[in-house]
C-alpha cells in the first residue's frame, strides 16, 4: 500500500460511505470507504459486530477487513436481495464510533540478528541506526486492521512512514513462526511458519495462533498491539514457557 | 472418540488425496481459509449415497487415485471424476453405493473424465474436528488427516454407520442428474464488486473470450491464460474478502479463478464471480482445459442453484446430521 492510502478519512464521502455489493450469489460485501484508515476500519468492525449480534440463522461467515465487511450466507436459506435489505436496515456506525475498544496486547520482540535478518536493511532504508529503527517501531501502538494471509496473521499499522520499506522482491519460502515483519505502512506477525515476503525485523516468543484449543487466536480485528523489545535471555525464558504447536 | 482398529490402510497415497468436508466456515475473520471439497455437488452426492450427512468427511482424490486396503466390510460410493476405480481388479461403477468386502483392495487407473473424484464411506472418515470442520488445508497444515495429503502406510478410521450397512448398497443417482463434465465448459458469472475498476471493453472481453487453465493451478486457484483484462489506472484497490469462484485480476491482466483453498483476503480487484451452480464444472478442470464465461443475473444464479438442489433432494434426500459423527 502506498503511504497516501493512509490518509485519515478525508472528506464526507469516504466517512459516510455505505455501499452494498454482491460477491457472487452467496455473499454480500458492505464497503465503508476506499482507504486504510483507523476510523473507517472501526466503523467496519462495529458493523460486523452488529451483524453478528442479529443472530440470523443461515449466516456462514461475517468477515471484516480494512474497510469492508463480507457476509456469507446459505443460498438455500436466503435470497441475496432479502439479506441486502436487512443489512441496509441496520443502524450504521457513525464517524464518531471510532477508536478501538479492543484489547491492548503487549508483544515482546527480540529484534535483529538471526531473529530479524532484515533489520539492518530496514534501518539503512530509513537512514537510521538499527537501534533507532527499533525505537521507531515500538514508538506507538498499532491497530489490528484485519487478519488474513494465513490463519491468525494480523495486518497492523500504520507504522511510521520512515520505516515503510516495500516488501522483498523475492519472498522467502519459509518464514519462522513468530517473525515480526513490515511492508510499506504495515507491520505484522507470522503466526506459523509460512512463505512470506515482508522485511523481517524481529521475532516474538509469544504464540498468537494455536491449531488446537478453545481460543486459537490471540488477536482480533480492532485490538491494539504494542511491541516491546526484549533480550535473548528473556526471549529464551518466554520461549520455554510457550511452544508453537506444529504437528 | 473411541478408536477402533483401522478401517482403511493406505497402500499408495495417489497424487493428492485429502480428507474434505463442505468447508471450515466461521473463522475467516481470523484468516482461516474455508477449504472443503472443490466439487461440493459430487461430495454431497457421495455422502447421500451411503446415507451420511452432507457434511461428513470423505476423500477427495486428484487425477491419480490412491490404493486402499479395506480392513472391514464397508459401503462406499465414488462420484465426480472417473479415475477408473477398480476393486480387487474389477472395475467399479460411479454414482452408486457399493458393498466392499473385508480385505478388498481399491485402486485407480488413468483419469477418464474430470480431475477430482470423491470417495465416501458409510460412517464418514473419522478425523478430529478442527475449528468445526474436518477439511484439510495443506498450506496451513490444518485439519483432515494430520493436516496433509494421505501417504503410504497411513491408516484411517471411520465413524459408525447409522444403519446396518447391509441395506445401503445399490443406491444410485438417477442418470439425468449425473453431471456431464467437459473440457471446454461455459461458466456463468455475476459482475464482481470491483467491476468498475475495469474498462467496458475488458468486461466485454471477459464475456466473449476463451481462457486456458494454466499449469499453475491447484486447490487455491487457477491461473487463466487469455486476452488481457485492463484495469483503469486511477483505481487503487485495498485488500478485502475473497470467495470461491471469484475472478481476480492481478496487474498482468491474466485472471485468477479462486477455488476452495484460497486465502481469506486478497489484494486484487474481482471483476466477476462464477455462480455457485457452475463451480462443480470449474472443480473438474485440468491444466490445458479451456473456459468461457457467460454473464448471468443473481436471480438466475439462485434459481438454477435451487432447482439443482431440489432435484437432488427428490432423488436422494439428505440425512439428519445429528445421527453420526459428533
Amino acid at each position: 500500500m502506498s503511504p497516501s492510502n493512509q490518509a485519515r478519512g478525508r472528506g464526507r464521502t469516504s466517512k459516510g460511505m455505505f455501499r452494498i455489493v454482491p460477491l457472487g450469489d452467496s455473499a454480500i460485501t458492505i464497503e465503508f470507504g476506499n482507504e486504510i484508515d483507523p476510523l473507517i476500519n472501526a466503523r467496519t468492525i462495529s458493523f460486523a459486530k452488529m451483524v453478528v449480534d442479529q443472530g440470523w440463522s443461515g449466516i456462514l461467515g461475517i468477515v471484516p477487513t480494512y474497510r469492508s465487511v463480507t457476509v456469507f450466507f446459505d443460498p438455500f436459506q436466503w435470497n441475496l436481495s432479502v439479506l441486502a435489505k436487512k443489512l441496509r436496515g441496520l443502524p450504521r456506525p457513525g464517524p464518531k464510533e471510532s477508536e478501538s475498544n479492543g484489547t491492548v496486547h503487549e508483544i515482546p520482540v527480540l529484534y535483529g540478528s538471526e531473529w530479524g535478518p532484515d533489520l539492518e536493511e530496514v534501518a539503512a532504508f530509513a537512514g537510521l541506526r538499527p537501534a533507532d529503527a527499533i525505537e521507531l517501531h515500538i514508538s506507538m501502538p498499532y491497530r489490528v486492521y484485519m487478519l488474513g494471509f494465513s490463519p491468525g496473521f494480523p495486518y497492523l499499522g500504520p507504522i511510521p512512514e520512515r520505516l515503510a520499506m516495500p516488501r522483498r522482491s523475492t519472498p522467502r519460502t519459509k518464514v519462522p513462526a513468530g517473525s515480526v515483519g513490515l511492508a510499506d505502512r504495515q507491520t505484522g506477525i507470522y503466526p506459523s511458519a509460512t512463505p512470506g515476503g515482508w522485511q523481517l525485523i524481529g521475532r516474538t516468543p509469544i504464540v498468537i495462533y494455536r491449531k488446537t484449543g478453545a481460543t486459537p487466536f490471540l488477536l482480533k480485528p480492532g485490538d491494539l498491539v504494542r511491541f516491546k523489545p526484549i533480550d535473548r535471555k528473556e526471549f529464551d525464558r518466554l520461549s520455554s514457557e510457550t511452544q508453537h504447536d506444529d504437528y | 472418540m473411541n478408536r477402533e482398529p483401522p478401517h482403511i490402510i493406505v497402500v499408495k497415497g495417489g497424487w493428492l488425496t485429502t480428507v474434505q468436508d463442505l468447508g471450515r466456515y466461521g473463522y475467516q475473520q481470523y484468516g482461516v481459509p474455508v477449504a472443503g471439497a472443490m466439487d461440493s455437488f459430487s461430495a454431497i452426492v457421495a455422502n447421500r449415497l451411503v446415507e451420511n450427512p452432507d457434511q461428513a468427511a470423505l476423500l477427495e482424490l486428484t487425477l491419480k487415485g490412491p490404493e486402499l486396503q479395506f480392513e472391514q466390510e464397508s459401503v462406499i460410493a465414488i462420484t465426480g471424476a472417473d479415475l477408473s476405480p477398480t476393486i480387487n481388479g474389477s472395475s467399479l461403477p460411479l454414482w452408486q453405493s457399493i458393498l466392499v468386502p473385508h480385505g478388498s483392495r481399491l485402486s485407480f487407473g488413468s483419469p477418464r473424465v474430470g480431475v477430482r473424484s470423491y470417495l465416501a464411506i458409510a460412517g464418514g472418515i473419522d478425523v478430529p474436528l478442527v475449528l468445526g470442520s474436518r477439511s484439510t488445508h495443506c498450506a496451513s497444515e490444518m485439519g483432515g488427516f494430520r493436516g496433509r495429503p494421505l501417504k503410504q502406510a497411513d491408516s484411517l478410521c471411520t465413524g459408525k454407520p447409522v444403519q446396518s450397512i447391509k441395506r445401503l448398497p445399490g443406491k444410485r443417482l438417477p442418470d439425468h442428474l449425473v453431471p456431464r463434465y467437459n473440457r471446454t465448459p461455459i461458466l456463468r458469472i455475476i459482475p464482481g464488486p470491483q467491476q468498475h475498476f475495469f474498462s467496458d471493453t475488458s468486461l466485454a472481453t471477459l464475456a466473449r473470450a476463451t481462457y486456458t487453465v494454466s499449469p499453475q493451478s491447484d486447490r487455491m486457484g487457477y491461473r487463466l491464460i487469455g486476452p488481457t483484462i485492463v484495469r483503469k489506472e486511477s483505481m487503487r484497490f485495498i485488500s478485502d474478502c475473497t470467495t470461491m469462484g471469484a475472478l481476480q485480476v492481478p496487474p498482468d491482466g491474466q485472471p485468477i479463478l479462486l477455488m476452495a483453498d484460497r486465502q481469506t483476503t486478497g489484494g486484487y480487484p474481482k471483476i466477476a464471480v462464477v455462480i455457485s451452480a457452475d463451480l462443480f464444472l470449474a472443480a473438474q478442470l485440468a491444466p490445458g482445459d479451456t473456459v468461457t464465461f457467460a454473464p448471468c443475473t443473481i436471480a438466475q444464479a439462485q434459481t438454477v442453484l435451487r432447482k439443482h438442489r431440489a432435484q437432488l433432494d427428490t432423488a436422494l434426500p439428505p440425512q439428519e446430521s445429528s445421527l453420526l459423527l459428533r
